[in-house]
């Protein structure tokens, strides 16, 4: 392994790391629910009368907030290097698998491990290793 | 109001991805990429964030209603199964093929980015099919 010192963002990183704690934060603390993005989109597909606007808000202000950063800063760019037919083969292992094991990155990942939920711990270390293992395959042995 | 807080949730989210570097797959590939040159700056967001959530969880735990009134709605799950696994291991590969997970892919759909539109599209699909299974399975249960 080595640390690939010209892309590494320290200070960024912790930045963006405390305002996702505190978007979660917000979220338990005054509304009473996990931050976890799959469950609040996923909720949206089995509608139930009175659990639609909540969610609803939520993703239309991860949504706006390019706009907003916008009026504040230059936009990075976004460099998506997959094909189209890779991007929908991923989708849909993302929306199936985040469905089935009850959560990604945010709810198991950010908002899990800080509950110390030992079921969070298992999910985020398998799909983090699943995620290293599959880049190690493309990348590696395939060499794409 | 809880539908204001949630919309502010989403937002904070939603900047805290873009300025942690998240909302770019290849970032987040960086850091997939273990055995090449690698940029560990996921694992400072994740440190970031879970600081402030340790901190927010452990009120919010102790606490029977949010503080706008509502229900606390977190998780009681304990169990560690088959589909918390199965599902974490589908959701890693998908993650790791092109580097999106649920959020940054709402959020690079939020910059107008196509491949974006693309990826959420077929995460919706993926989405769409594990209720549709979901439904099936509890139909057959109810009638055995």
């Amino acid at each position: 392994m080595s640390v690939d010192w010209n892309a590494f963002t320290p200070w960024s990183a912790l930045a963006g790391g405390v305002l996702i704690g505190i978007a979660a934060a917000m979220f338990a603390l005054l509304n009473g629910r996990i931050a976890g993005i799959s469950g609040v989109i996923g909720g949206l597909l089995k509608p139930a009368p009175g659990d639609v606007a909540w969610r609803a808000a939520f993703v239309v202000g991860l949504l706006s907030a390019p706009l907003v950063y916008s009026l504040f800063a230059v936009l990075p760019e976004l460099h998506i290097a997959a094909p189209s037919g890779t991007l929908v083969l991923a989708g849909l292992l993302v929306g199936i698998g985040t469905r089935y094991g009850s959560g990604c990155t945010s709810g198991h990942g950010v908002c899990g491990l800080s509950r110390l939920s030992p079921r969070s711990l298992v999910a985020t270390a398998t799909f983090m290793g699943a995620g290293f293992v599959t880049v190690y395959v493309i990348r590696h042995l395939l060499g794409i | 109001m809880l539908v204001i807080a949630s919309l502010l949730a989403g937002l904070v989210f939603g900047l805290g991805l873009i300025v942690s570097g998240m909302a770019n797959p290849a970032k987040v590939l960086g850091f997939l990429n273990l055995a090449g040159p690698w940029d560990p700056s996921l694992a400072l967001v994740m440190v970031g964030a879970i600081a402030v959530g340790l901190v927010a969880f452990h009120v919010a735990r102790k606490r029977t209603t949010s503080l706008l009134g509502a229900a606390m709605e977190l998780p009681i799950s304990r169990q560690i199964d088959r589909r918390l696994v199965l599902g974490s291991v589908l959701f890693g590969v998908g993650w790791g093929i092109v580097g999106f997970c649920p959020g940054p892919a709402i959020v690079a759909l939020g910059m107008g980015q196509v491949k974006a539109v693309v990826f959420v599209v077929a995460m919706l699909f993926g989405m769409g099919i594990f209720e549709l299974f979901e439904r099936r399975k509890q139909a057959v249960l109810m009638r055995a």
